[in-house]
């Protein structure tokens, strides 16, 4: 910038207003970034932040408001328009498409040639310098969560952006990986950039960021200066309350086995796809086993093979509850009593379209809602009204949409809807992906006290604290098969990170005999 | 005596089919944006009179294929009007526009009925055309034959090469996404759907003035329908499009030659007739059943409004 001292903000915003039909997302908020600073903006799911962002980058358009760039108020009526100025953005919900390789992808949004080989080692560069392994042939609905992400950072830095925003990056990394972002990012901005990022993970904001806005009910709350601040402090002005403290409890005694797999091999029919190999693992009654790595190591796959997605072969290598159930499909598995929550919620978890009633009937059925093959509605509803108000949904009622309510929200009515058929086994992937603070807690806390009534719970999380915060063990997936467990409480998140890469005891000649699990 | 027989049934296919080429191939585009236009029926309907009408007055053939298309574009126009700016279903509108253009036709064309068109020259390619069998069949043609084919190229190269096809591609498979890295969405929608409405234009064009001409009520006779059905069973790619018409052209010719052949065929004539429908649409069942394919072909906001996020 050589025009502009350091005084002239990059963005300063003034007053911004967006009201939708039923509620005031934004309401008068200001905020300045200068250049070459880190600015987070924390608050709760619901609290105007993804609007604001929406605002800034020019995809939705302010009712009042004014939007100061580098001194000049300017008007941003679309994300060309943003992107010309010079603003980046890194969506929460991805703006990928899926058909699309990763390179087209990128393609999209870049301006000039249209020279996919060249872009192809462009992308390899970036991803390469900054710690975001992704292959730019592969299509993109092949990718895990976790890889996506990683387009989407690598799709902005190829703008170089002067003002990049990033909604909650860090949840799909390796703590070694957000390291090496979090390099990345002062990196960038001492050479100038000036970042909005956005995130729950109060610790990340402290290490990274220079100055703090919070946000709550649509509006600014306080600003602050995060390294003078406790994640505490912080949690307190989001929220408006302190935290409920999560208390982990001893194990209780070894309990009956509820899932093992033994030796599971799996191959993909997806070319992109990872070939599982020789997974061993036991689950017990009674405890929450974690599986860690980074995205794209067989998760995908392992979930389907336990949930029952997708049968396996050999159908002795997956047991429930003392059963072979291998060649059973998810209808099956669920009446012995296992339950899933899947990683993505709209589609998977629920049906966007259906009420949240009619989506509580879609697995709680057996919960008594059925008589001589017709639906009984009363059933179901009290159910989906009893989930709401367990766990603290927040939502227009039982017949409001699944597609209407916040990420957090969505996804407290589906542990819930889980939780409350009682599962014997209960099988959970990103329990708490772009959930905020405050419900994640409460989910991770309702796992818990599950745990404590008897319940065999496993994990797959890319989040390390999560898993650290409520496993009794630990294991491992990389590259399609699984590391030997260990007790949460003898190791650490250096180890897991160094097994993240494939590198555990005994890695080397994992082809022979089963890890006991 | 067999060869020329078998020349001439391939002659007949290859132009039997290639209305269907140019319509569908322009429904592919429109598709491909996300934007299901069923009023194929009616714009080829309406781009048929409208030639048929041009060409007489003018006695010029080629001013009759830019009329077709030129009212083609109009309906479509009526159409994106309806579902990209107005946002209203796009099922019910393009149900309308056809059941519109299949009357508006017929009552515009009424005058019309008794005429005939000299019939257009055919254009050989040099040396080409002098192959056995095949020469004549597919080198010694109508104009629009040829064109048919540049067409299908040009399509697959701009879906598949260009950036301003994978653009088209994104807004048909996101149209949300799209939207937030900066596209106009509606513009390009307007644009996918101006080109189908131009291209079912000049297939119903070809119909009145090259193929048959005249112009009858109801000459289309549902070939839009299955142009419609061409694109879904031909999974959204250009070259099983072509197999589709052609496969449909030759049932049809076929058909035709066994009736009129005057053989005794205890089959009725009714499922004679029906038979190319059938044909077409079970073969291209059977070759379109992989989901892998699909998934990635066909558009995912297919039919979908959309709304803009503001």
């Amino acid at each position: 910038m050589p025009n502009q001292t350091a005084e002239t903000p990059r963005l300063a915003i003034k007053g911004i207003r967006k009201v939708y039909p039923s509620v005031v997302a934004n309401d008068g908020i200001d905020l300045t970034v200068m250049p070459g600073e880190i600015h987070a903006v924390l608050g709760e799911n619901g609290a105007g932040k993804s609007t604001l962002m929406k605002v800034i980058y020019g995809v939705i358009r302010p009712d009042e408001g004014e939007i100061i760039w580098e001194g000049q108020a300017v008007t941003v009526p679309n994300p060309a328009q943003a992107r010309a100025l010079g603003i980046g953005m890194v969506f929460q919900h991805f703006s990928l498409f899926e058909t699309l390789t990763v390179v087209q992808n990128v393609a999209l949004a870049l301006p000039g040639d249209f020279d996919l080989p060249a872009l192809a080692k462009r992308i390899e560069e970036v991803s390469e310098r900054y710690g975001l392994p992704v292959d730019p042939r592969r299509l993109v609905h092949a990718l895990s969560v976790g890889e996506r992400q990683r387009v989407e950072i690598i799709r902005c830095l190829l703008q170089n952006p002067r003002l990049l925003i990033l909604d909650e990056p860090t949840s799909v990394l390796t703590p070694q990986a957000v390291r090496k972002l979090f390099e990345t990012l002062r990196k960038l901005a001492s050479e100038g950039v000036s970042i909005l990022y956005i995130s729950h993970k109060l610790d990340e904001i402290q290490e990274l960021c220079h100055r703090a806005t919070v946000l709550r009910g649509g509006r600014v709350t306080g600003t602050c200066n995060p390294a003078q601040e406790t994640p505490k402090t912080m949690a307190r002005m989001m929220i408006g309350e302190d935290l409920p403290a999560c208390s982990h409890g001893e194990p209780g005694a070894e309990g009956e086995l509820r899932l093992e797999l033994r030796g599971l091999d799996h191959p993909t029919d997806d070319p992109f796809g990872t070939q599982l190999r020789n997974i061993c693992l036991q689950v017990r009654s009674g405890e929450i086993v974690g599986i860690a790595g980074v995205s794209g190591n067989g998760q995908q796959e392992l979930l389907r093979a336990i949930s029952g997605e997708e049968v396996v072969r050999d159908h002795q290598t997956v047991r429930m509850c003392g059963q072979d159930v291998g060649h059973l499909n998810p209808a099956r598995r669920r009446a012995l009593g296992m339950c899933f929550v899947p990683e993505e919620r709209l589609g998977r978890g629920a049906v966007p379209r259906l009420t949240l009633t009619e989506n509580a009937l879609l697995t709680a059925h057996r919960k008594g809602m059925l008589s001589g093959g017709l639906i009984r509605f009363k059933v179901a509803q009290r159910f989906a009204e009893d989930c709401i108000a367990r766990f603290d949904v927040k939502c227009g009622g039982a017949a409001s949409e699944a597609k209407s309510l916040s990420g957090g929200n969505l996804q407290k009515f589906i542990v819930g809807r889980e939780i409350m058929q009682d599962p014997k086994l209960l099988v959970l992937a990103q329990p708490t992906w772009g959930v905020d603070v405050g419900a994640a807690s409460f989910i991770r806390h309702s796992l818990l006290e599950l745990r404590n009534s008897g319940t065999a719970i496993l994990v797959i999380s890319e989040e390390l604290e999560e898993l650290f915060e409520i496993c009794d063990r630990m294991v491992v997936i990389a590259k399609g098969t699984l590391s030997p467990s260990t007790a949460t409480s003898e190791t650490d998140v250096e180890e897991i990170g160094m097994w993240m890469s494939g590198m555990w005891p005994g890695a080397a000649e994992q082809d022979g005999a089963p890890h006991v699990a | 005596m067999g060869l020329d027989f078998l020349s001439s049934i391939l002659f007949a296919t290859v132009v039997a089919g290639t209305p269907l080429i140019i319509v569908a191939v322009g429904e592919l585009v429109t598709e491909k944006a996300g934007v299901l236009n069923l009023g194929a029926e009616g714009i080829m309907s309406v781009g048929a009179v409208a030639a048929f009408a041009v060409a007489h007055h003018t006695h010029n053939p080629l001013l009759g294929i830019l009329a077709g298309m030129a009212a083609g574009m109009a309906m479509s126009l009526l159409f994106g009007i309806s579902a990209l700016t107005l946002m209203a279903n796009q099922v019910a509108s393009g149900l309308a526009l056809s059941i519109f253009g299949v009357g508006f036709s017929a009552f515009v064309g009424k005058p019309y009925e008794s005429v005939a068109l000299a019939s257009v020259p055919l254009v050989p390619i040099p040396l080409l055309h002098k192959i056995p069998v095949l020469g004549p069949a597919l080198f010694h043609q109508q104009g629009l034959v040829y064109f048919s084919w540049a067409l299908l190229g040009a399509v697959a190269w701009f879906l598949y090469r260009s950036k301003a096809g994978l653009i088209l591609r994104a807004v048909g498979e996101s149209p949300v996404s799209a939207h937030s890295i900066g596209y106009g969405v509606v513009r390009i929608r307007y644009q996918a759907v101006l080109f189908g409405g131009a291209m079912a234009g000049i297939g119903g064009a070809f119909m009145s003035v090259f193929y048959t001409p005249m112009w009858v009520e109801g000459m289309v006779a549902g070939r839009g329908w299955i142009a419609l059905s061409l694109v879904v069973f031909a999974t959204w790619r250009p070259l099983r499009v072509m197999i589709g018409a052609y496969l449909f052209g030759g049932c049809m010719i076929m058909q035709m030659f066994v009736q009129g052949s005057g053989a005794r065929v205890t089959i009725p004539a009714q499922f004679l007739s029906a038979l190319p429908y059938v044909a077409t649409i079970l073969v291209l069942v059977l070759i379109s059943r992989n989901r892998g394919t699909i998934r990635l072909n066909s558009p995912a906001s297919l039919g979908q409004t959309f709304l803009p996020d503001a």
